[in-house]
């Protein structure tokens, strides 16, 4: 933020010499820039494809092939993030033989930016979740689970924000509750919080304290649950929140065929975007920003 | 590098009319250059065989993947005959296996940690997601009949506790595996006799019941876990429990043996 600012004061200095032959119809083209978030849920181990006899998904996915396709998008826009909304682990025998080493050094051969915790990346026990973090160069943020008092302490942030192509992106991230679901033997002192109070405090953070120009809730609550409406989810943080551009989502391994265009507490449109489970599909989602302020005169346009 | 860049494009197209660069000049330091969001383009993209394969990643799975599969695929055991979890009546061979298996490979561990006995096991029909073949066994053999990581636990049951259990596996119309219970039920699933070790149930002793942590917690609807004492996690997966069986035993031959029969009039 600072070197943002300290670049646009640099650069009126610079114009104050030559400000007398410029054009003035380069304006609106200064400052645009396209924003691309890729994403992956509920991967579970999921590294080879699905095999061939499997009825639904056959020869479907494979982290091999989603890295060529991610690098293929990064070449197209190099300012891309790459996330994960949880549950990387438990799944196949890659887990049970490696704890779960071989996901997180993948993912950081992919180049993954940013994950949130899955109730099954608690599956070997906080502790060997904690035994794995030296494998993943990428951040685990979580804002509802409060881990002072386990080995996770200080490993976890709240929120990040990442600067591409100057656009402040604030990533938080929320999970689900854990107990009923992960054995307290496992997730041991863990202290899940209310995830929507906590994402209406992270939103409000990330766009007017840290004056983020994007903000993206990763989310491991699941899409909506039919049979407890009640219940925090996707739709429900969705409703109740403000200034959030996108959740993105896992758990319920709903596979989304296009991102759910919701309104939040003040009518505003929200994307919430969930792909499935198992590396089968990438979720891709293209913002385009812009300095120019008559572009968005009539809102945003939202294609899917 | 990216930053510099921006700076020699501002530096060029720079047009500024004097009240902006007023304004910059004064609140630079504090604001932003405000921009606007004015489109969105969501999609998902299909990983499949159109794609191909990073050559660096596949390399690096590689010998991780040679090595599960050697592990997985070498020959543990061998089964005389196919012994699938799917059936019409209350009890299968395999059912039996695995809650047999349980207490045998449990009950020596349990019994070292707390000088009980398990009394009776008990686990639940879907939980077994396939079955044994015909031929050579493997791990993977064990993998596919339980990719769960299911684990045993030991809870100890009130008479009480033992009569929701039993009342459960006559209501549920299930082949639900037990063992050392033995359970027959008339044709509209009264239970007619209930016999533990073959000999009746004393309703005012406690009983040291073995099952997986899945169904202690409520999973299949089998509450009554849950209301026993003492709950020991044995820290054992009933996946491990059926590779070490495998380990030990060279020929896997299972039948059935009416420990589960409901009358049919």
């Amino acid at each position: 933020m600072k070197r943002r600012s300290f670049i646009q004061q640099t650069a009126t200095a610079a114009s104050l010499i030559t400000l007398g032959g410029l054009s003035v119809s380069s304006l609106s083209s200064i400052n645009s820039t396209k924003i691309t978030i890729l994403h992956t849920n509920d991967v579970h181990s999921h590294i080879d494809p699905i095999g061939p006899n499997d009825p639904r998904n056959a020869n479907k996915g494979g982290i091999a092939r989603r890295a060529k396709l991610i690098e293929a998008f990064r070449k197209e826009n190099p300012n891309t993030l790459l996330l994960d909304a949880g549950d990387i682990f438990q799944g196949t025998p890659y887990f049970n033989y490696y704890g779960g080493e071989l996901e997180f050094k993948l993912m950081s051969m992919l180049k993954y930016d940013a994950a949130t915790i899955g109730n099954h990346d608690f599956d070997n026990g906080i502790g060997g979740l904690y035994a794995q973090l030296p494998h993943a160069n990428f951040d685990f943020i979580s804002a509802n689970y409060d881990f002072s008092n386990t080995v996770m302490n200080t490993h976890v942030k709240p929120y990040k924000i990442f600067e591409k192509g100057g656009i402040k992106i604030g990533v938080f991230g929320v999970g689900i509750k854990l107990k009923g679901l992960v054995e307290k033997r496992l997730y041991k002192e863990t202290v899940y919080l209310d995830p929507i109070e906590i994402a209406q405090d992270m939103s409000s953070v990330l766009k007017h304290e840290e004056h983020c120009d994007l903000v993206i809730c990763l989310s491991h609550l699941g899409y909506h649950y039919k049979n407890a409406a009640e219940k925090a989810s996707d739709l429900n943080l969705a409703k109740a929140t403000k200034d959030i551009d996108l959740i993105i989502g896992g758990h319920t391994h709903t596979f989304l065929p296009k991102p759910t265009i919701a309104q939040n507490i003040n009518g505003d449109n929200v994307l919430v975007n969930q792909v499935g489970c198992y590396g089968l599909y990438l979720g891709k989602i293209d913002f385009y920003l812009d300095s120019d302020k008559t572009k968005s005169a009539n809102g945003t346009t939202i294609i899917v | 590098m990216i930053y510099y860049w921006t700076l020699q494009l501002n530096y060029m197209s720079f047009k500024h009319l004097f009240i902006p660069l007023v304004f910059l000049v004064l609140f630079s330091c504090k604001h932003e250059k405000e921009v606007f969001l004015h489109k969105i383009e969501g999609q998902r993209i299909v990983i499949d065989h159109s794609l191909t394969e990073d050559p660096n990643i596949e390399g690096f799975i590689k010998p991780f993947r040679d090595h599960i599969n050697n592990d997985l695929d070498s020959v543990i055991a061998y089964s005389v005959g196919d012994y699938s979890p799917k059936t019409l009546e209350y009890e299968t061979a395999i059912g039996n296996f695995l809650a047999d298996i349980t207490h045998e490979l449990s009950n020596p561990i349990y019994k070292q940690r707390t000088g009980k006995d398990i009394d009776l096991v008990i686990l639940n029909h879907g939980g077994i997601r396939a079955g044994i073949p015909k031929g050579n066994i493997t791990a993977r053999t064990a993998y596919q009949i339980m990719p769960f990581e299911n684990s045993v636990v030991i809870v100890d049951l009130k008479g009480e506790q033992i009569k929701e259990l039993i009342q459960y596996l006559s209501k549920a119309k299930r082949a639900n595996p037990f063992s050392r219970l033995g359970l027959k039920l008339d044709k509209d699933n009264n239970v007619i006799e209930a016999l533990l070790n073959g000999k009746p149930i004393d309703y005012n002793k406690t009983y040291s019941v073995a099952s997986i942590d899945y169904l202690y917690n409520g999973g299949s609807g089998m509450v009554f876990l849950k209301k026993g004492d003492n709950f020991h996690a044995l820290d054992y997966k009933l996946r491990n429990v059926i590779i070490d069986y495998f380990k030990k035993t060279d020929t896997i031959n299972l039948s059935t043996d009416n420990r589960f029969i409901k009358m049919q009039n």
